[in-house]
């Protein structure tokens, strides 16, 4: 069954679920709480689960909204639906602020400044005058469609429950585009992700937007729900609430959301029930509860959607290959006779340890040069450089004339500099397909409301069937729609020399390329190699294996510590001593 | 406001800084070792307390039978793990581990513990009973997710919390406990007042601090620990049993917030959810440090421990918002510092 | 005395449904090389972890007669058997020499000083670098480090694994000299590669593996000389000049 027949079946089921004989109303009310409850945590799931940046304050955002509209309706008399969208936008601002420095933050301080903030909210609710301060803010008015107000939890129910279907479609199909590949790069291969345009700075930012909007949202409906806010449900206690429901449920999935508010609403209602009221003195169903949040995670740490989804036979498998038309491509500028890319006297010092030491050379338009050298040589560090990762201590790198020393990396593939890295960096459960995707990042254009209303399948034809082509042409057709951690690392190469091929690059570099690959499979990377360059690209390349690198490269490069040692064609090079001496060995 | 004041709120400060020091350090430690946030460790600090201050009033505190309880616990779980491999040699260790430890203790704390025993008796009976509880735990609800990422291990983390402090009002009830201070000495250099009880956390803290960087920075073992948390496969193959490194880590910091408590429950009444936030503060305190930087976790504790002292002192209505507030520019000004390492692993 | 022998029978090692490793039977014995050469993904480094125990499996192992399926990696370490994993698996954000140090951390930990002397002499890269970080280190000089950090635990069985991966020719060519002092000093060493003309010019006795199961096994110098494996593994090309590169002389 696709994934989107079986939506449509959930949702029919919960549109029928209230007009059922025998439904308790109470059990309303409880749905209502987990409706609530799974908008923040979809928040979470893409905040966190997805883009792994943890945040202790989306309660401190529910507030927000909540608040809004609880002002804005009793002190100046607006109608609610006029109240939601002054609720997000004043949510939307506030994250846009919050967002700002809460992105900068690095590893472990990410999570404390999300509590620093959330608390620091929660206590300007309990103590500013206009907020009502711990008593908050009673008799906000019901939502209401014509005369129909919503009174009941049974109809609020159909707005929360809306709000929640349509807001987990549009995330899902958030995660469905070019920006929910930049996203989903945002945890694992970052790095890899700046080398072909993503602005991840910006993309953490619309993900702490997107999830403080939805927490936001949250909060409204909570005001028109209880028709009443006061500070408590804002605070830390729910904050870290939310994230466990998310972490429950699976924080990496959309219905993780869902699936998590459902099993701690409904278990915490257990745990306060008569049942445990008898027992112990009231605070037994606490120490029940911790330990059941335990249990759970060590029968399922990955969370209890992915543990459900294995038995749903819903798939989304893309078997059909992507076809489209093709992308412009870069314009053919004549570059013949010209330099492709100078490096002038570039210098790279960490404190006291010069990796690069005034290094020079070029690269000629259709040219292969092999840059070679005893490992901490500097090679890579020398790729670096080119490619904007690091800043250089001093020299020029030109492309074409124009200096692109400290351009940033996305600005460098922009050039037509693509490159493939070391350590492979793939997004280990991202499929094939979508990690060659990645390379195109900057050849499309939808944004993030585009994607999200699914107005950019055009642009992502497009996008997709140029990284089918690319795949097609390094020869991994069969494994394209396979998750990229499960191939073995020698095609993992591969993928990245399909995904750097997809930026349409002048001049590629390839950082070992051939490491781990067969006597026949080397074979066909060098001819794939040799066509690039008659296709008019140059490539610079990493290479221990000296077989490889003589009868392919036309240019050989020696760095030793830092410093080139030799240069020039490969009959050349493989006899020169100082080369021998340092980096081949002796040869009988 | 004169320079009386000032000293006092600064003695005051630096006193808390330096306990909450020590929070910080355990914390660094479990972190370090475990990749664990050990949220409950304001819970070690209650059951510290509260365990010293029973015993010196005579009472059998609750906590021993809960060592008792949970060491049972650890044992049959860990019969349970090593049903395909059962050797002697385990069954023995584990038996003497999980059971006996706390049997002990128990037993000790009834005969040997009370009012009329002396204070030191009753600060190792106390430790006695509560450091294996960070062990038992370990076992019970981290070891076997101990391959999970960060955010599991810290919602894990979040259980555990809850349940031991409802284990904390169900043994110790709502009410406040004190104890006698360990000694009445008292002298007066110029303005402040230096009691016996705040030089004995002086002298207390700045030792564990220093034997712990002995212990980590010089012995082998310390840095058999360290590996584990670097990196836990690399360990295993050169014979470092990662598991117990997690479990003493988790005993040393158990270890760490009793004494925390038994130094503070002399100067302040502590209830049954007071060690939640003391141990906040270590936590805030560790953050700063990145939970990597002993040093700087030191001087945020004391940070903290002053500033705190001052806001009280102001009591001003917005004072949590500008104490919680005033933490994001300190955050923001360490990340932009410290370089970027790109983090792989979650 | 019998001989120490690491024997392994009818290993086998399945990833869910698919089974990685089957039925596969070897002995290394001290003062041999032993190669296992195969491609990417044909089982290699899955049948080393589980012989070290990191990865479970059906089959027997057995050091001098006495089973090892019950025993964790750890204690398999204080037996003896030490494995230098594919990626190294070092303490990246401690010293060479702590790293160093905790080698013998099982088993040599009171005459760690003179152990520590003998890894130096035999790594003087090792020595130059002792107070650095083992993750500011280059590939060679980490790959140094994993067998010096082995070494220092006295095994008496050292499996490595791809030691030449990513490496410099003359990098490989030192490495590959110290295998064969290991053997000289009565190791018994399992070695997987996937440079297999280096693999075969320094082992004794060699196995093909291929699909989780070794299609060929016998003396080294056979193996080397058999028509399909010249074609699959040793990739003889007609050009002299690549030939003359990509071989690596060890003494």
């Amino acid at each position: 069954m696709s994934q989107r027949w079986s939506i449509a079946l959930f949702a029919l089921v919960m549109a029928l679920f209230p007009v059922l004989p025998g439904v308790p109303p109470f059990w309303m009310v409880l749905l209502d709480n987990i409706g609530l409850a799974a908008l923040v945590a979809l928040g979470l799931v893409l905040l966190t689960g997805v883009g792994g940046l943890t945040s202790f304050g989306q309660a401190a955002f529910c507030g927000f909204g909540a608040y809004t509209t609880a002002v804005l309706t009793t002190s100046f008399g607006l109608s609610p639906w006029l109240t939601l969208p002054a609720s997000l936008l004043v949510t939307g601002l506030l994250a846009v602020v919050l967002g700002l420095v809460t992105v900068r933050l690095s590893g472990h301080y990410l999570p404390l400044g999300t509590i620093a903030w959330g608390l620091s909210l929660y206590y300007l609710f309990s103590k500013l005058e206009f907020l009502g301060r711990n008593d908050g803010i009673s008799g906000i008015p019901p939502i209401s469609i014509g005369s129909l107000k919503m009174m009941s939890a049974g109809s609020i129910y159909y707005v929360i429950w809306s709000a929640v279907f349509i807001s987990s479609i549009l995330t899902l199909n958030l995660l469905d585009s070019r920006l929910g590949r930049a996203i989903r790069a945002l945890r694992r291969g970052h790095l890899a992700a700046e080398a072909f345009g993503v602005e991840t700075a910006r993309a953490k930012l619309l993900v702490f937007i997107y999830a403080a909007i939805l927490a936001g949202l949250s909060g409204w409906l909570y005001a028109h729900f209880l028709r009443a806010v006061n500070p408590t449900p804002f605070g830390a206690q729910a904050g870290i609430e939310y994230l466990f429901i998310a972490v429950v449920g699976g924080a990496g999935h959309v219905w993780g959301a869902v699936l998590g508010s459902g099993i701690v609403v409904i278990l915490q209602e257990i745990l306060k029930s008569e049942m445990f009221a008898t027992l112990g003195e009231g605070q037994l169903e606490i120490v029940v509860f911790g330990v059941l949040l335990v249990i759970l995670l060590q029968v399922a740490p990955g969370g209890v959607w992915p543990r459900v989804a294995a038995f749903w036979p819903f798939e989304r498998r893309l078997d059909k290959l992507p076809a489209g038309e093709p992308l412009a491509a870069r314009p053919k500028v004549d570059i013949a006779g010209k330099t492709l890319l100078e490096v002038q006297g570039a210098r790279k010092q960490f404190g006291g340890v010069v990796a690069v030491n005034n290094v020079s050379f070029k690269i000629s338009p259709r040219q292969i040069v092999a840059l070679i050298g005893p490992n901490g040589a500097g090679k890579s560090t020398t790729f670096n450089l080119i490619t904007g990762v690091l800043a250089a201590t001093s020299g020029k790198i030109s492309m074409l004339g124009r200096p692109i020393t400290g351009l940033a990396p996305q600005e460098i593939v922009r050039r037509g500099i693509a490159r493939t890295f070391q350590h492979v960096k793939l997004v280990p459960d991202m499929t094939v397909l979508e990690n060659v995707a990645i390379g195109t990042h900057l050849r499309g254009h939808a944004g993030a409301i585009a994607s999200m209303l699914r107005l950019d399948r055009r642009d992502e034809t497009r996008l997709l069937a140029e990284a089918a082509r690319q795949i097609r042409r390094v020869g991994l057709e069969p494994q394209m729609h396979q998750l990229a951690g499960n191939l073995a690392l020698g095609q993992q190469r591969i993928v990245e020399i399909a995904r750097a091929l997809c930026a349409d690059p002048i001049l590629l570099l390839l950082d070992e390329p051939a490491a781990g690959l067969r006597h026949n499979e080397k074979q066909q990377l060098a001819a794939l190699l040799r066509q690039l360059k008659d296709e008019g690209m140059s490539i610079l390349l990493v290479e221990h294996d000296m077989g490889f690198v003589m009868n392919l490269a036309e240019q050989v490069v020696v760095l030793d510590f830092g410093t080139k040692i030799a240069e020039g064609a490969p009959s050349e090079i493989k006899s020169n001593p100082d080369v021998v001496r340092a980096y081949l060995g002796v040869a009988a | 406001m004169n320079t009386t004041i000032l000293l006092l709120l600064a003695q005051d400060g630096i006193t808390n800084g330096a306990i909450y020091a020590l929070l910080g350090f355990g914390l660094v430690l479990v972190f370090a070792v475990t990749r664990v946030i050990l949220i409950p460790q304001g819970e070690f600090i209650t059951f510290g307390a509260l365990t010293y201050a029973a015993l010196s009033s005579g009472k059998l505190p609750g906590t021993a039978e809960l060592a008792c309880a949970l060491g049972f616990v650890a044992f049959c779980m860990e019969m349970f793990s090593i049903r395909h491999q059962f050797t002697t040699g385990r069954i023995v260790r584990a038996a003497a581990l999980y059971i006996l430890a706390s049997a002990l203790a128990l037993v000790l704390a009834q005969f040997a513990g009370g009012d009329t025993s002396s204070a030191t008796i009753n600060i190792a009976l106390s430790l006695m009973i509560v450091s294996p509880i960070g062990l038992y735990l370990y076992r019970i609800a981290y070891q076997p997710i101990a391959h999970a990422s960060v955010l599991v291990l810290l919602i894990a983390s979040v259980g555990v919390h809850l349940a031991l402090q409802g284990l904390a009002l169900l043994f110790f009830g709502a009410e406040g406990m004190r104890a006698p201070t360990i000694t009445d000495v008292a002298a007066s250099i110029g303005p402040l007042r230096v009691t016996g009880q705040t030089l004995a956390v002086y002298i207390i803290t700045v030792s564990l601090i220093v034997a712990l960087w002995l212990f980590f920075g010089h012995t082998v073992y310390g840095k058999a620990l360290r590996a584990t948390a670097v990196n836990r496969i690399g360990a295993r193959l050169v014979g470092i049993r990662t598991v117990l490194s997690g479990q003493i880590a988790f005993m040393l910091a158990a270890g760490i917030g009793a004494i925390s408590g038994i130094l503070i429950v002399p100067m302040t009444t502590i209830y049954y959810d007071s060690g939640f936030l003391i141990g906040l503060k270590g936590f805030i305190a560790a953050i700063v440090g990145g939970l990597a930087s002993y040093p700087l976790t030191a001087a945020a504790a004391v940070a903290v421990g002053v500033v705190e002292a001052f806001s009280s002192f102001y009591a001003s209505n917005f004072k949590e918002v500008i104490v919680f507030a005033l933490i994001l520019p300190v955050l923001l000004a360490r990340s932009l510092s410290a370089p970027t390492i790109e983090e792989e692993k979650d | 005395m019998t001989e120490m022998l690491l024997s392994v029978k009818n290993a086998s090692v399945s990833y869910g449904k698919v089974e990685a490793v089957r039925e596969v039977s070897l002995d290394v014995a001290p003062g041999e090389i032993v190669t296992i050469v195969g491609a990417n993904g044909a089982g290699k480094t899955t049948l080393l972890n589980s012989i070290m125990g990191i990865l479970p499996f059906r089959g027997q192992v057995r050091i001098d007669g006495c089973g090892f399926e019950r025993l964790d990696i750890e204690d398999r370490v204080a037996a003896g058997l030490f494995l230098v994993p594919e990626h190294r698996e070092l303490f990246t954000s401690m010293t060479v020499a702590d790293n160093l140090v905790l080698g013998g951390f099982r088993t040599n930990r009171s005459s760690a000083t003179a152990a520590l002397e003998r890894v130096y002499a035999m790594f003087p890269r090792l020595k130059e670098r002792r107070l650095q970080l083992a993750g500011t280190l280059s590939g060679g000089e980490q790959q140094m480090l994993a067998m010096g950090r082995a070494l220092m635990g006295e095994p008496k069985f050292l499996m490595l694994d791809e030691p030449s991966l990513g490496l410099a020719p003359r990098i490989v060519a030192d490495i590959f000299a110290i295998i064969g002092d290991l053997r000289a000093a009565g190791i018994a060493v399992l070695l997987v590669e996937q440079n297999a003309q280096a693999a075969l010019r320094i082992a004794d006795r060699a196995y093909v593996m291929e699909l989780g199961s070794f299609v060929l096994s016998g003396a080294a110098s056979k193996i080397a000389g058999n028509p399909q494996v010249m074609a699959s593994y040793l990739g003889f090309e007609n050009t002299a000049e690549a030939a003359d590169l990509s071989e690596c002389r060890v003494p």
